[in-house]
């Protein structure tokens, strides 16, 4: 680990304030990717900005009829929530998907956003990778790259997001509301993470001395018709080969609306407006399932070793749609996939 | 007297592990302990052309940087870096030159006052190297493979018979390379006092250590005493003496001041491992399903500085009929570092072929995979054609298959279905050997009716001091509460490395030897007593119960051990002995056991569950039913790890691991394991020694990955052959 | 050329186990570094340093976390529970116990994790069944394999609490 200075930020504005000061400067708050990535020398950031203290912590309803939940919410605390267990049961099944009991105790909701992939060349810096070391190259491409990306990746990156919540996230259209120096702005959740393009080494579009304060749940709440499905090497405690957020509202087995994001599939969550209406006022049928699974999956393109990855995120596609249309969600503690 | 042995016994050192009281080797502290931190080499083969310190060393608080360059003296002969399980060739020696022979290898060590301050250093040391070619890949090189000495001498003409058999099944297996990742980081403390070193260190085997160091570093026996009280797992990653307790002990030798080196989890992965080895097994059989011809042959991977192998190959012959037989061991030599014994090496990988080998043939056969195995079966070891000291195999199969439910299985692959799960049913045979050491252990017994009980072997989480105790409290006829046992401590007498499975009938036996002397003495003393009621009694016909000593027979007479030491003014007796095992080759010693495994596999997702293995072992008597129950249980973890989860991923264009930690290299968790029924056959030995033991440590994995494998080919109807099996080989 | 200066310590007060105790930390230093090497409560143990297996879990105000990646600095105030302060007055916390009469260790290196892990598990109150224990104890990796039988002390631990 490097040497750092460290503070403890007052409020919002002091944060961005320390944040705007020192261009080396990074926000910690529940810490589990960031000392993780500071204990490999991946990150070494001049100083450490403790907001794990200011006030953003509350879960409220908006006058819109949403919800407005405070960056610093930690994962378990949300996923537990009565108003997320109750209205947004696909978030709560998305953050219970990832990770272990104790870093979701640990890992805020904007951390959560913020965390770097999981690519093995990205953390290894003896290797040459344009994320962690721009203009170097990329390792995964002709290296180890069973887990690497399918869609929307570039001639400089094939890396993949890991967050589950924010695949649930893009499913409900969720809002990223950011604090900066020059004052606040909200993002679609779905613009908050970038493509890797030509710049691999920016994950999210959040500007210089940018915070997330909080995140906004729009009122549409699917309550009744969702699932995540996440697919790993192991039952548990692993990062995702590929994972579906689908949720439905259905009219008898017509559906008036869908969503669908994907994760472990792209360097951001992947959600296709296209695939979405496609289904809309169509029956729920693996049919038309399955077509808008191609939908998503337009463009999909393999390496050598995730050729797999594109009929498996085809057929995951299909099969939480299904879950979803039969109101039998995917459950993350009994591993029977129905 | 068998109060504790053959019980479900609490093992004695429970308490001190469920409270955190129990220190492993970087948990010892000491005054003014220096931290040491591990630079690695990041290229696989070359040399060190140059190593910059001086940033590291400008550090408040660094103390030092150990480097080839200036590093105190080592020994320079190979044989002086043999410990006791070295293999063939010339043993790594840390920081002793400038050649780099594998990615990781440790090239310097920062010395610091607080471990943190170490680590920071340790980024700022500045390597220059000069890189030569390289190869890692075996299944690249796998033409370049060097036969080592026959494992097993051929029988008939198998390439013949296997040419005229009426069916044949041949087919290359690949076990990928795994590494132990123990829980425990490898770790050492050396404790300073004026040019005595105590050593605490993560190892299977302190007096391995010990000989060890005093041999590189020039040390008389007396100068240097390693212990390991707790070693928070290893499963032979502590069977050789590791870099960390040379680096540890250099440190301090340079420094005169105690040290702890602690790896980190990725620098575990420059340790030894098991290696990958690509299984090629042909068996010919007749219609009947009987055995004309079993050929196996190994290749697998070692360094290029040591000649690692085990015996993968010749399970087979040793137990199934086969009139034809031939078998073959070939090293391709790497890049890399020594490969070293991982559970059960060998047995694991081989018997893994085997057993995939046999479901493959009794599915061609279209014959139950049980019946080919019984119409195969052996009551005598077909290598050397000698009966074994006991096998009830016969009956693991029995047991397991009727605990599982067996005969309800239908053969064909497909047919079993739950919903959108195919459900599969497999089945593999398991074998290892019951080998047995020299072991010594002292005993005093005290007047106040306890009894300490020392020996230098290790306890690796396999049970020891449990077992231990519970001979000793049985053959001193005292409650187990008053037995304290002391293991792991170089001083104490003689053990070997702890592994292989011997550990529980070499020191059981030498408990029970220096209980017989004890006992000896007590019935002497007891005779010699004034107005004795066992005045006339035979020493050798008396039995220790209850804190009495007392003349075998009905209505025997009986005195207090207490009062026995009062009359003969002994407030201790002491007693140490050594006991070694008759050798017998007129018998093999085996244990076996029967792995049924059962599957679910998501018919469109490929995601397999393992939703319940039987495993029905033999393997003599069972000195503590609890222990040992846990031990074949988490065997069978690593069965389903092996099967389906664990593979060290390597590079090969940098020659370099790029899993190293163990979020990507995946061992179970708690929620890929379900029902593990464990079964222990009775299998009486009276010929292999005195308490009819075996040993438990390997036999519960070997057969695991086969029957899961074999459970998957059953529920799918895709064999995979290239493990682990993930679900994407399901998708292809 | 480098920076090759170490960062300031910095006072902080922890309650650990119930005792509170004033530190100089330094900024990079965690928790768990800061409860073995500093405090000398080794039951915590380290086993990746990464987040990856769970042996370091302690309980902060009441919550199972890993100490590895917790800065020992942005825990000024807060009250820690290690596996050192679950018995009371000599008689083992009911986990413990269990932990023992389930054989639910071998080497006892995850063990105090697991033990500091089910105890957030059990004062959570979110597992009902012996699959939600798994798959809320799946951040404790156990080497030696001793998952059935964790998950059975855990059941006795919970049956009688």
């Amino acid at each position: 680990m490097n040497n750092f200075d460290y503070s403890r930020a007052s409020d919002v504005a002091d944060a961005i304030r320390l944040l705007t000061a020192d261009p080396g400067a990074k926000l910690i708050a529940g810490g589990t990717n960031l000392i993780d990535l500071m204990k490999e020398n991946v990150e070494r950031p001049s100083r450490l900005i403790d907001i794990s203290r200011l006030p953003l912590r509350a879960i409220e309803e908006t006058a819109g009829g949403g919800l407005r939940i405070g960056a610093l919410v930690p994962n378990s605390d949300l996923a537990y929530h009565p108003f997320i267990e109750q209205r947004y049961p696909l978030l709560a099944s998305a953050i219970l998907a990832g990770a272990s009991a104790q870093l979701r105790n640990m890992a805020s909701v904007g951390g959560n956003l913020m965390q770097r992939t999981r690519c093995a060349y990205f953390y290894d810096t003896t290797t040459p990778c344009s994320k962690r070391s721009p203009g170097t190259g990329c390792s995964a491409m002709d290296g180890l790259n069973r887990n690497h990306a399918i869609l929307g990746t570039s001639q400089f990156c094939i890396a993949t997001n890991p967050s589950d919540m924010s695949v649930a996230l893009a499913a409900l259209g969720a809002l990223v509301h950011i604090a900066g120096p020059s004052g606040q702005r909200s993002i679609a959740l779905t613009d908050f993470h970038r493509l890797p393009g030509d710049k691999p080494h920016l994950d999210t579009n959040l500007g210089s001395g940018e915070i997330i304060t909080a995140i906004e749940l729009p009122p549409q709440t699917f309550v009744r018709n969702y699932s995540y499905l996440k697919i790993r090497d192991r039952l548990s405690y692993a990062f995702a080969l590929v994972s579906v957020a689908a949720a439905l509202e259905l009219e008898g087995n017509a559906i008036s609306e869908a969503r669908l994001a994907l994760g472990g599939v792209a360097h951001k969550p992947w959600r296709s407006l296209e695939a979405e209406a496609a289904l809309r006022g169509k029956a729920a049928t693996p049919d038309h399932f399955g077509h808008a699974a191609d939908l998503l999956l337009q463009g999909a393109t393999a390496g050598s070793h995730n050729g797999f990855k594109i009929e498996l995120a085809r057929r995951a596609i299909v099969r939480t749609l299904m879950q979803a249309a039969s109101a039998t969600p995917q459950s993350q503690a009994h591993k029977k996939i129905a | 007297m068998n109060a504790y042995v053959g019980t479900a016994t609490s093992r004695v050192d429970g308490r001190a592990k469920v409270t955190g009281a129990a220190k492993y080797a970087g948990e010892f502290s000491a005054n003014g302990l220096v931290h040491g931190f591990v630079v690695e080499a990041s290229i696989p083969r070359g040399r060190i052309v140059r190593i910059d310190t001086d940033e590291a060393l400008k550090v408040a608080g660094v103390l030092d940087v150990l480097t080839h360059a200036n590093r105190p003296p080592l020994a320079d002969k190979d044989d002086a870096w043999k410990d006791e399980v070295a293999p063939e060739g010339s043993p790594f020696r840390p920081l002793y030159d400038d050649r780099i022979k594998f990615n990781g290898q440790p090239i310097a060590l920062v010395l610091a006052e607080e471990w943190e301050t170490a680590k920071f250093a340790a980024t700022l040391v500045r390597i220059d190297y000069e890189q030569d070619e390289f190869v890692t890949d075996l299944e690249a090189e796998r033409g370049s493979a060097n036969e080592m000495d026959k494992p097993h001498k051929p029988r008939g003409d198998a390439k013949a018979a296997l040419a005229a058999t009426g069916l044949r099944h041949e087919a290359d297996y690949l076990l990928p390379t795994e590494h132990h990742n123990p829980m425990e980081l490898f770790a050492t403390t050396t404790v300073w006092d004026d040019g005595r070193l105590t050593v605490y260190d993560k190892t299977q085997g302190v007096q391995n250590v010990q000989k060890y160091l005093c041999s590189v570093f020039g040390k008389k026996p007396d100068e240097i005493r390693v212990l390991s009280p707790y070693v928070g797992g290893a499963f032979g990653s502590g069977l050789r003496p590791q870099y960390q307790v040379v680096l540890a002990t250099m440190a301090s030798l340079a420094l005169k001041r105690s040290v702890r080196v602690v790896l980190t989890r990725q620098q575990m992965y420059g340790l030894g491992y098991r290696p990958m080895t690509i299984e090629r097994v042909a068996l010919g059989a007749g219609p009947d399903g009987t055995l004309d011809a079993i050929t196996h042959e190994a290749i697998a991977m070692t360094s290029r500085y040591e000649d690692f192998s085990r015996n993968d190959t010749g399970w087979a012959e040793q137990l199934y009929k086969s009139p034809n037989t031939y078998f073959s061991h070939k090293l391709v030599d790497l890049d890399v570092a020594t490969p070293c014994d991982m559970r059960a090496p060998g047995a694991a990988t081989g018997v893994c072929a085997l057993e995939c080998a046999m479901d493959e043939l009794a599915v061609a056969l279209k014959l139950d995979p049980l019946e080919l195995r019984l119409k195969c079966y052996s009551d005598r070891d077909q290598s050397e054609d000698l009966p074994y000291t006991s096998k009830q195999l016969r009956e693991c199969y029995a047991r397991g298959a009727e605990a599982f439910g067996w005969s309800r299985r239908d053969p064909t692959p497909r047919s079993m279905r739950d919903g959108k799960e195919l459900v599969g049913w497999g089945m593999a045979t398991g074998v290892w050997e019951a080998l047995q050491m020299p072991v010594a252990v002292r005993i005093v017994l005290t007047a106040n009716g306890h009894a300490e009980v020392s020996c230098a072997a290790s306890d690796i989480g396999t049970g020891t001091y449990t077992i231990v105790a519970q001979v000793a409290a049985d053959a001193l006829g005292l409650p187990i509460e008053n037995i304290s046992v002391r293991l792991a401590d170089s001083t104490l007498p003689q053990a070997p490395v702890e592994g292989g499975s011997w550990m529980a009938a070499s020191s059981a036996h030498a408990v029970l030897a220096a209980a017989e002397d004890i006992r000896q003495e007590l019935a002497r003393l007891a005779k010699a007593m004034p107005d004795s009621p066992l005045a006339d009694i035979d020493t050798h016909n008396v039995t220790l119960a209850n804190g009495m000593i007392a003349s075998n027979g009905k209505n025997a007479a009986a005195v207090s051990i207490a009062d026995v030491m009062r009359h003969s003014n002994l407030e201790r007796i002491e007693k140490e002995k050594l006991n070694e095992f008759a050798e017998d080759k007129s018998h093999a010693r085996n244990t076996h056991s029967a792995v049924f495994a059962e599957v679910t596999v998501d018919e469109e997702l490929g995601v397999i569950r393992v939703t319940r293995v039987v495993s029905a072992v033999a393997a003599g008597r069972i000195l503590n039913t609890k222990t040992g129950r846990s031990q074949i249980m988490g065997s069978v973890v690593w069965g389903i790890g092996m099967a389906l989860h664990e593979e060290t991923q390597m590079d090969h264009r940098f020659g370099r691991i790029m899993n190293a930690n163990i979020a990507e290299y995946h061992i179970p968790v708690n929620a890929d394991i379900h029902d593990i029924n464990v079964i222990f056959v009775d299998e009486p030995d009276e010929r292999i020694n005195k308490l009819g033991i075996k040993g438990l440590g390997e036999i519960g994995i070997v057969g695991v990955p086969a029957a899961i494998a074999n459970a998957v080919y059953h529920a799918t109807g895709k064999r995979i052959r290239r493990f682990p099996i993930t679900l994407d080989k399901l998708l292809e | 050329m480098a920076d090759t200066t170490i960062p300031e310590p910095i006072p902080i007060n922890l309650v650990v186990n119930g005792e509170r105790r004033a530190l100089e930390i330094v900024p990079w230093t965690t928790l768990l570094d800061a409860l073995r090497d500093r405090l000398e409560l080794t039951g915590t143990k380290k086993g990746c340093d990464h987040g990856q297996c769970g042996a370091c879990t302690v309980l902060v105000d009441g919550r199972r976390v890993n100490s590895c990646l917790t800065l020992a600095v942005m825990k000024d105030g807060a009250e820690i529970t290690t596996i050192e302060g679950l018995a009371r007055d000599g008689t083992l916390h009911p986990l413990q116990q269990a932990f023992i009469d389930h054989d639910a260790f071998q080497c006892g290196y995850c063990t105090p994790g697991q033990i500091c892990s089910a105890a957030g598990l059990l004062a959570e109150g979110r597992a009902r069944d012996a699959d939600e224990i798994r798959e809320l104890m799946s951040g404790n990796l156990c080497r030696c394999g001793a998952y059935p039988n964790i998950v059975a002390a855990i059941e006795q631990a919970m049956s009688r609490s």
